[in-house]
C-alpha cells in the first residue's frame, strides 16, 4: 500500500530541495574532511618535519601490523564495554524511579540530570583529582580519621578511567532508559499484578523487556561515546591506560604526525562503525518490544 | 438472590486525596453472578471506586470485602480478579497465547492445562486462531477480546470491567455490548462495570449504580432508574427529561394537580411515592419520549393536553426529537415518526399521560 501511494503522488523534486541544507552541511562539513583524511592517510612524514605527497601504504602497514596498536584497541573496547555496563547498573533504578515518580518536579529532576552538562567535561574529569588525588578530599579524610598514615595512590589507573567515563556517560543513559520506561502504559503493570504477579515478577516479565529498546539505544551511544574519548584517560588514566583516541592526539598534536594520525582515526572509525552495524542488525531482532503504542 | 452472601461489599468506603474527597463514604453490595454498573460523568468517582476494588488505590477508610472477607491490606496479585481495561492494556511483547496464559502461569497451572484453558477461552471470544499472533497484529474489537479472555481464564472471583468499549467506535461498540453480556451470562461471573454511556449500562446491567460527586445518587434495575428517577441528576443524565417545577393545587388519592408556572395545570401520578400537601413546590420530571404531539386534540382521558408549536427539529431516522414551546417553556419531545416528521413551525397538541409524570420530593 505505501508503495502505491508513492507511485500515486511522485515526491518530485522537492524534498531534495528542503533537505539540501542539511545535506549541504554533512557532506561539507563530514563527506568531505574524511575524504581528506582518507587522503592524508596515504601521505608520508619526512625525517625534516614536512609532509611527502603520494600514495604511500607505509602508515597502514605500521597501524596494521604493530601489536601494540592492536593492544591499545582492545583495551579501548574494554573500557568502553566496562563503562557501559556500569551505567546501565547504575542508570536504570533513577530512570525507573523518574519515570514512574508521580511527583510534579518531573521536569525539575530532568533538568538535574542535565546539569552536569553546563561545566566543561575537562572540569568535571579534573574535579576528580581534588576529590581522590593525593592531597585530595577522601586522603586528607582518613589520615584526619587516622585509617591511614601515608596517602593512598588511587588515581592514575583503569577503574579511574571508568569512573571518569561513567560520570560522563551515566546522563545519557538514564535519559534513555527514561524515555523507554515512560512510555510504557502503566496499566500494562496494572494487569500484570492483577493477573497474579508479583511486583519483582511483573517488572521482569513485563517492564525490563518492554523498556529494552531505550536500554539498547542508550548502551550503544554509552559505548560509542566511551571508546572516543581521549580526555578522560588522559587526566585521569596512567600511562598503561591509554586509549585508542589518545593515540590519534598523540600522533597529530604532540608528533605533528598528521599521516599516521589520519591513519589511526580511520581504524577507530572503521571499528566503531562495525560495531554499531553489527549491534542495530542483532538488535533489530528485540524491535518487537517497540511495537507497543 | 439478596440471601445470598454478595461477593463484593463496600462498607463505608472512602476515598480522599488531600483535601478532595473523590469517593464519599459509600455501601455497595453486588450480588453472586451480577452484572453491577457504576455509571456517572467523569469525575464522579466511580473508576476510583473500582480501583479500590481492584487494589490499585487505597480506601482512606471503611472496608472492601471480597466473598465475605476484608481485603483492605490484601496486595492486588493475592485478590483473585480479572480486570479489563479501556485500552486493552495487552503485553506487546507477547504472543496472543501467552498474553492469555499469562494469569495461568502464575497460578502454577501445569502446562497441558494452560494449553486447554486458553484454547477454551480463545474459543469463547471467538477469536481461537490468534494465539500465534501479536496484538499489534489485531484490530481493537479484537484486543479487547483478548483482554477479555484474559481477564476470565483464570476464573476470577470478580470481573472488573474499566470502560472497556469506550475506545471502539460506534457500531462495534453495541455488538460487543451484545456479546461481553452474553458472555458474562454464560460464565456467571460477578461483573463490576464502570461506564459514563447510560444506554451501555441501561442494556447490559442487571444493577445500575448512578455515581455523582463521589456520591451514589441511585440505585436500582435498569427499569428502576430510568423510569423513576430519583434525583434531578439522574433524571437529566439518564435519557432526556424535561424538569418543571409547579405547586401542588389538589389532590385525590394518589393523583394530583400540580400548577406549573407559564405551562398551567398538569395532571400527574404520585405512583406510590408520598403525596405531598397541597400548596408544596415540587418538580416534575418529565421523559422527553412520553410527551406525545398530535394535530389534533386526542390522548386518553385523564391526560393534560397543552397548544404548543413546533420549535426545533432533530430528525434521526426512525425519530425526531422536537423542541416545542409551549407557553413560557421549551419542551423536549422524541417521537417515532408516522410517515413524516413535524415541521418546523406547525401548531401541535402536546398530551402526557399522568403517569409517566415522575415527582421528585425536595431532598429531605
Amino acid at each position: 500500500m505505501a508503495a502505491v501511494a508513492a507511485d500515486a503522488d511522485a515526491p518530485g523534486p522537492r524534498p531534495w530541495l528542503l533537505m539540501s541544507p542539511a545535506l549541504t552541511a554533512v557532506v561539507l562539513l563530514l563527506a568531505v574532511p574524511l575524504c581528506f583524511i582518507l587522503v592524508y592517510s596515504f601521505w608520508l612524514r619526512t625525517a625534516a618535519g614536512g609532509e611527502q605527497v603520494g600514495f604511500f601504504l607505509d602508515n597502514w602497514a605500521e597501524v596494521l601490523s604493530d601489536e601494540f596498536y592492536r593492544d591499545i584497541l582492545f583495551q579501548t573496547l574494554r573500557i568502553a564495554g566496562l563503562s557501559t555496563v556500569v551505567c546501565i547498573l547504575l542508570g536504570y533504578i533513577p530512570a525507573y524511579f523518574i519515570a514512574r515518580s508521580t511527583t510534579r518536579h518531573k521536569a525539575a529532576l530532568i533538568l538535574l540530570l542535565m546539569l552536569p552538562f553546563w561545566i566543561s567535561y575537562i572540569i568535571r574529569t579534573m574535579s576528580w583529582i581534588n576529590i581522590l588525588g593525593v592531597s585530595g578530599a577522601l586522603n586528607v579524610f582518613l589520615l584526619w580519621t587516622g585509617i591511614i598514615s601515608e596517602p593512598l595512590q588511587i588515581l592514575y589507573n583503569e577503574a579511574t578511567v571508568i569512573l571518569g567515563l561513567v560520570h560522563f556517560l551515566l546522563p545519557f543513559m538514564i535519559l534513555n532508559i527514561y524515555v523507554s520506561i515512560d512510555g510504557i502504559d502503566t496499566n500494562l503493570a496494572d494487569a500484570a499484578r492483577s493477573l497474579g504477579a508479583t511486583g519483582w515478577q511483573t517488572f521482569r516479565e513485563v517492564t525490563l523487556p518492554l523498556s529494552m529498546p531505550g536500554l539498547a539505544a542508550g548502551s550503544l551511544l554509552c559505548f560509542v561515546l566511551g571508546a572516543g574519548t581521549y580526555i578522560t584517560p588522559m587526566i585521569l588514566g596512567g600511562p598503561r591506560n591509554a586509549m585508542f583516541a589518545n593515540l590519534v592526539f598523540e600522533a597529530i598534536i604532540t608528533q605533528l604526525n598528521w599521516p599516521l594520525g589520519s591513519a589511526l582515526s580511520l581504524v577507530l572509525l572503521v571499528v566503531l562503525g562495525a560495531v554499531v552495524v553489527v549491534y542495530t542488525r542483532y538488535a533489530g531482532i528485540g524491535q518487537l518490544a517497540k511495537s507497543f503504542k | 438472590m439478596s440471601d445470598r452472601e454478595p461477593v463484593v461489599a463496600l462498607r463505608q468506603v472512602i476515598k480522599r486525596y488531600g483535601n478532595f474527597t473523590a469517593v464519599e463514604p459509600m455501601d455497595l453490595n453486588v450480588e453472586p453472578g451480577a452484572f453491577v454498573t457504576l455509571l456517572g460523568p467523569s469525575g464522579c468517582g466511580k473508576t476510583t471506586t473500582l480501583r479500590m476494588v481492584a487494589g490499585l488505590a487505597a480506601p482512606s477508610g471503611g472496608d472492601i470485602l471480597i466473598k465475605g472477607s476484608r481485603v483492605n491490606e490484601v496486595p492486588i496479585h493475592k485478590r483473585n480478579l480479572g480486570i479489563v481495561f479501556q485500552n486493552y492494556a495487552l503485553f506487546p511483547h507477547k504472543n496472543i497465547f501467552d498474553n492469555v496464559a499469562f494469569g495461568l502461569k502464575y497460578r502454577k497451572v501445569p502446562k497441558a492445562e494452560i494449553a486447554e484453558r486458553v484454547a477454551r477461552a480463545l474459543e469463547l471470544v471467538q477469536l481461537p486462531q490468534m494465539a500465534d499472533r501479536f496484538p499489534n497484529q489485531l484490530s481493537g474489537g479484537q484486543q479487547q477480546r483478548i483482554a477479555l479472555a484474559r481477564a476470565i481464564v483464570v476464573e476470577p472471583d470478580v470481573l472488573l470491567l474499566d470502560e472497556p468499549l469506550s475506545a471502539l467506535d460506534a457500531n462495534l461498540r453495541e455488538d460487543m455490548r451484545v456479546e461481553l453480556k452474553k458472555i458474562q451470562h454464560q460464565l456467571g461471573i460477578t461483573t463490576i462495570f464502570v461506564t459514563h454511556d447510560q444506554s451501555e449500562a441501561l442494556a447490559m446491567s442487571d444493577k445500575i449504580v448512578v455515581m455523582n460527586k463521589g456520591r451514589i445518587e441511585q440505585e436500582g434495575s435498569p427499569e428502576e432508574v430510568y423510569a423513576r428517577p430519583r434525583s434531578e441528576f439522574v433524571a437529566r443524565f439518564l435519557g432526556n427529561s424535561n424538569l418543571l417545577d409547579g405547586t401542588i393545587t389538589a389532590h385525590n388519592g394518589s393523583s394530583l394537580s400540580v400548577e406549573v408556572g407559564g405551562l398551567g395545570q398538569v395532571e400527574a401520578d404520585a405512583n406510590g411515592a408520598a403525596v405531598p400537601q397541597d400548596g408544596q413546590p415540587v418538580r416534575l420530571v418529565v421523559r422527553a419520549e412520553k410527551l406525545h404531539l398530535s394535530t389534533e386534540p386526542s390522548g386518553e382521558p385523564g391526560a393534560t393536553r397543552m397548544n404548543g408549536r413546533v420549535d426545533t427539529v432533530d430528525y434521526q431516522g426512525q425519530a425526531a426529537r422536537y423542541f416545542v414551546t409551549v407557553g413560557a417553556h421549551s419542551l423536549q419531545v422524541i417521537n417515532p415518526i408516522d410517515s413524516r416528521p413535524f415541521a418546523e413551525g406547525a401548531e401541535v397538541c402536546v398530551h402526557v399521560r399522568p403517569r409517566d409524570i415522575v415527582l421528585l420530593t425536595p431532598e429531605a
